[in-house]
């Protein structure tokens, strides 16, 4: 069994269809921890020390947001700036984070189509992640490929659903030791490992 | 020993109630089915404590009936009865008419003449506002979809009332009885021409609807002021009997006319108030009306015709059982909520021994027939809260229960406020001004009668009345708010309001305003989890801009400031445990000066914060970043 840390942000969750479906569909696994960052920092005021902590207690940490200028809310950013300090996440002698698994789980409008050189997003999602692919490895994690839900506009309310159960499948098999390394790195999203069947999907 | 004594006959009714109602509640019975028991336990049947009196008794406590009505026309505003309209005129009156067409075909086939069929089934075809209200407000079934039908139904039948006692003189087929003159010879009409009747009947509607709007408001307002507590309830027992005496006098019901009164002032800022003080009387003497029904039953009469009576019952309350229960279905009401509302208004009313002796005046029914009638009449009334009980305990299970009923459910009224707010000077004004902005439900309570009139004007909905009262909590729906905001200015009143919460409402969450340290440790200690200092914040804002103007940036001391507070507030939080004053310096100073080592600065940093992710220096000596530069 491997413990979970989800560092969740959304500004404003009551508008957000997709990540409301998700965290009820896995905030009360077992082993996984939801920390929902807006909700405790709202003045964005991070205890640091606090945030140091759980990350220890923690090998398996998913960033999970929407995807807000090819990046993530500002309190992600908050949360890298102050609590992945030097010589304590990296640095010649910040090497507590290493080994940890870390990846993103997002949430886009635009589809999967779009993301491409010949799309209107011109790169790919894993390229437009690169910073956070190298925030984890200066930290020494292995940054795993990311959880994506595309197109969330126009989803409707069963795809979202759906997404939500791949989300909780890919946890729970997660939290348990169930994906080899060899599926980890086919993958170019975690959810290629647990795909939608296609009957189902509108 | 004198069992006319004023005093004995009190205490053979409280003794009653007070033994039984409590049994009564225990059992699941419910207090009017208690009620009813005490009335048989005390009545000739059983102790014989009361005799003929019991119909006195009735007549004075019918008054209850009234006091209800103006405490239903309070809870109501007009909207609502607007909201009702289809289903009190469209309900209402085709319950009245179908079933008094019934209960008057099966009279006339009998034998009985067509006059006395008719007002058979008319004075049969009411049902009892009493009972039946009651035992809705105690399940907490007047919001449901079959509690606003009954209130529809029941209200039109009290209108209905009106017109039926116009209509018995014309019935009349025998010699009028001799006590006839005993009734109309005090009304005010009496002689006037039908026209000049029906003028004063408007003009004293008119007068009600008026002084309510212009007249009483400020009579209330001038009455608060004195701060005298019984002067108020006098005032409002005293608006109750006087228009009680007015309608009398002309001719109309009583409860019609507090119900219009109490409607008239549901908007006004004394709504809870009115409702909190009437609340013990009215209660009191609708357990009074149900005690003398329970001793009018007269068993002797029963006894010597058991079958007749016994099936009159059983017939009427299926007839009118079928009629209402058809008439829900066609007014798309759920199987559950249909059961409950034809079940519940099976029985006949309370008006039925008005008009029972009116019609015996005049002279359309023989007395024989009112004899048996009445006992029928009071044991239907009897039996309802035991029918509802069956209803409820055997048959509802029985057919899936929580079913809803999706077309009625938008006239469920639910004005029941997810916040309360107790004072509302200028810091609840704020508070206020800020949830009203984002359409937050609030009930607003406050004890400046001045202040309230003010606020209300600027649109406010404020309450008048002593927020610490459990009965004016209560009636402002404690029960359902999910918190309470106590702003109240006196720190000991905030002390006495939560020890009331405490006691009564343990579920309501509360937050407190508080003056300073000290009445906040009083708070803590009372158990109080969020405390808030009136102070405080702004204290913090003046610190940050002191700050800011000493060249200090912003960003900077707006965190430096949050950290403040966040030790200042676990601080707080120790010595609100100290009690002893020697004690509480010591401690209260160390813990300055561990605030002060805690944010010790250097190099002209603030706060002391350790956001070490924005210094540089150990990156800058790290050899492997200078490498890699």
């Amino acid at each position: 069994m491997a413990k979970l840390l989800v560092l969740f942000a959304h500004p404003a969750l009551e508008k957000s269809r997709v990540h409301t479906r998700m965290i009820k569909h896995i905030h009360h696994l077992p082993n996984v921890y939801f920390h929902d960052l807006y909700e405790t920092y709202p003045d964005l005021d991070i205890d640091v020390e606090k945030e140091k902590k759980l990350l220890l207690d923690h090998e398996l940490i998913i960033w999970q947001h929407p995807f807000y200028w090819y990046s993530a809310p500002a309190i992600i950013k908050q949360w890298m700036d102050l609590v992945l300090e030097h010589n304590w996440a990296y640095g010649s002698h910040g090497k507590m984070l290493a080994g940890k698994k870390i990846f993103n789980s997002i949430s886009t409008g635009g589809k999967k189509e779009a993301y491409c050189t010949t799309g209107r997003n011109h790169y790919s999602i894993p390229e437009l992640l690169a910073p956070f692919e190298q925030t984890a490895r200066l930290c020494r994690m292995d940054y795993l490929p990311p959880f994506v839900v595309h197109g969330t506009h126009r989803l409707a309310d069963a795809d979202i659903e759906l997404h939500a159960v791949q989300y909780e499948q890919l946890l729970v098999a997660l939290t348990n030791d169930r994906i080899s390394e060899e599926e980890y790195r086919k993958a170019k999203y975690l959810n290629d490992i647990y795909p939608i069947p296609e009957q189902v999907q509108s | 020993m004198d069992q006319n004594s004023f005093f004995f006959q009190a205490f053979v009714y409280l003794a009653a109630a007070v033994v039984m109602v409590p049994i009564a509640k225990k059992t699941g019975l419910g207090s009017v089915l208690g009620y009813l028991l005490a009335g048989i336990v005390i009545g000739p049947a059983v102790m014989g404590f009361i005799g003929k009196e019991g119909q006195d008794v009735l007549h004075f406590a019918e008054f209850g009936v009234v006091m209800m009505l103006f405490v239903i026309g309070l809870e109501l505003e007009p909207e609502l009865l607007w909201r009702l309209r289809k289903s009190i005129l469209g309900l209402g009156t085709l319950q009245v008419l179908i079933t008094a067409i019934l209960i008057g075909a099966i009279a006339m086939s009998f034998g009985m003449q067509w006059q006395q069929a008719v007002a058979l089934g008319m004075i049969l075809s009411l049902s009892s506002t009493a009972i039946v209200l009651q035992t809705l407000n105690e399940k907490g079934l007047m919001k449901t979809a079959a509690g606003q039908s009954s209130f529809s139904v029941l209200l039109f039948q009290d209108i209905a009332v009106i017109p039926m006692l116009a209509l018995f003189p014309l019935l009349a087929v025998l010699t009028p009885a001799t006590v006839a003159d005993e009734h109309h010879s005090k009304t005010l009409v009496e002689g006037l021409p039908g026209w000049a009747q029906t003028l004063v009947v408007l003009g004293s509607v008119a007068v009600i609807i008026v002084a309510g709007r212009f007249l009483v408001r400020p009579l209330f307002r001038i009455v608060a002021a004195t701060r005298l507590r019984e002067v108020f309830t006098a005032t409002v027992l005293l608006l109750v009997v006087g228009i009680a005496v007015l309608m009398t006098q002309v001719g109309l019901s009583p409860a019609l006319g507090t119900f219009l009164a109490g409607v008239v002032l549901a908007d006004s800022e004394y709504r809870h108030e009115l409702e909190s003080d009437i609340d013990p009387f009215k209660g009191l003497l609708l357990g009074l009306f149900f005690i003398a029904v329970g001793a009018s039953i007269d068993f002797n009469l029963i006894l010597e015709q058991p079958m007749l009576i016994a099936g009159l019952v059983l017939l009427l309350i299926f007839i009118k059982g079928i009629v209402l229960f058809v008439l829900g279905k066609f007014f798309r009401l759920g199987l559950e909520q249909n059961l409950l509302f034809a079940v519940g208004l099976s029985q006949v009313g309370e008006f039925a021994f008005v008009l029972f002796s009116f019609s015996l005046q005049e002279g359309i029914l023989p007395k024989e027939t009112i004899d048996i009638m009445v006992a029928v009449v009071a044991i239907t009334m009897a039996l309802t809260p035991l029918l509802m009980l069956v209803n409820e305990k055997l048959v509802l299970p029985l057919v899936g229960t929580k079913e809803k009923a999706p077309e009625r459910e938008a006239d469920e009224i639910d004005e029941k406020n997810p916040v309360i707010i107790a004072g509302f000077g200028h810091f609840g004004n704020t508070i206020g001004r800020f949830l009203k902005a984002h359409k937050i439900g609030m009930t607003i309570l406050d004890i400046d009668s001045d202040r309230v009139e003010l606020l209300r004007k600027m649109g406010f909905k404020v309450y008048y009345g002593d927020a610490t009262r459990y009965d004016l909590l209560q009636s402002a729906g404690a029960h359902h708010a999910k918190l309470i905001i106590i702003a109240l200015e006196p720190a000991e009143k905030r002390l006495e309001m939560i020890e009331t919460i405490k006691k009564h409402f343990p579920n309501l969450r509360m937050l407190v305003r508080s003056e300073n340290r000290f009445d906040s440790y009083d708070l803590m200690n009372a158990g109080m989890l969020h405390v808030y200092r009136e102070t405080f914040d702004t204290a913090m804002r003046v610190g940050v801009d002191t700050m800011k103007f000493l060249g200090y940036r912003q960003y900077s001391a707006q965190r430096a400031a949050r950290l403040f507070a966040k030790l200042d507030e676990a601080n707080l939080k120790k010595l609100a445990a100290i009690r002893d004053w020697d004690d509480y310096v010591l401690a209260a100073k160390e813990n300055i000066e561990e605030l002060e080592r805690m944010l010790q600065t250097d190099n002209n940093q603030i706060g002391g914060i350790r956001d070490t992710g924005w210094d540089e220096e150990s990156l800058i000596a790290d050899p492997e970043s200078a490498k890699a530069n």
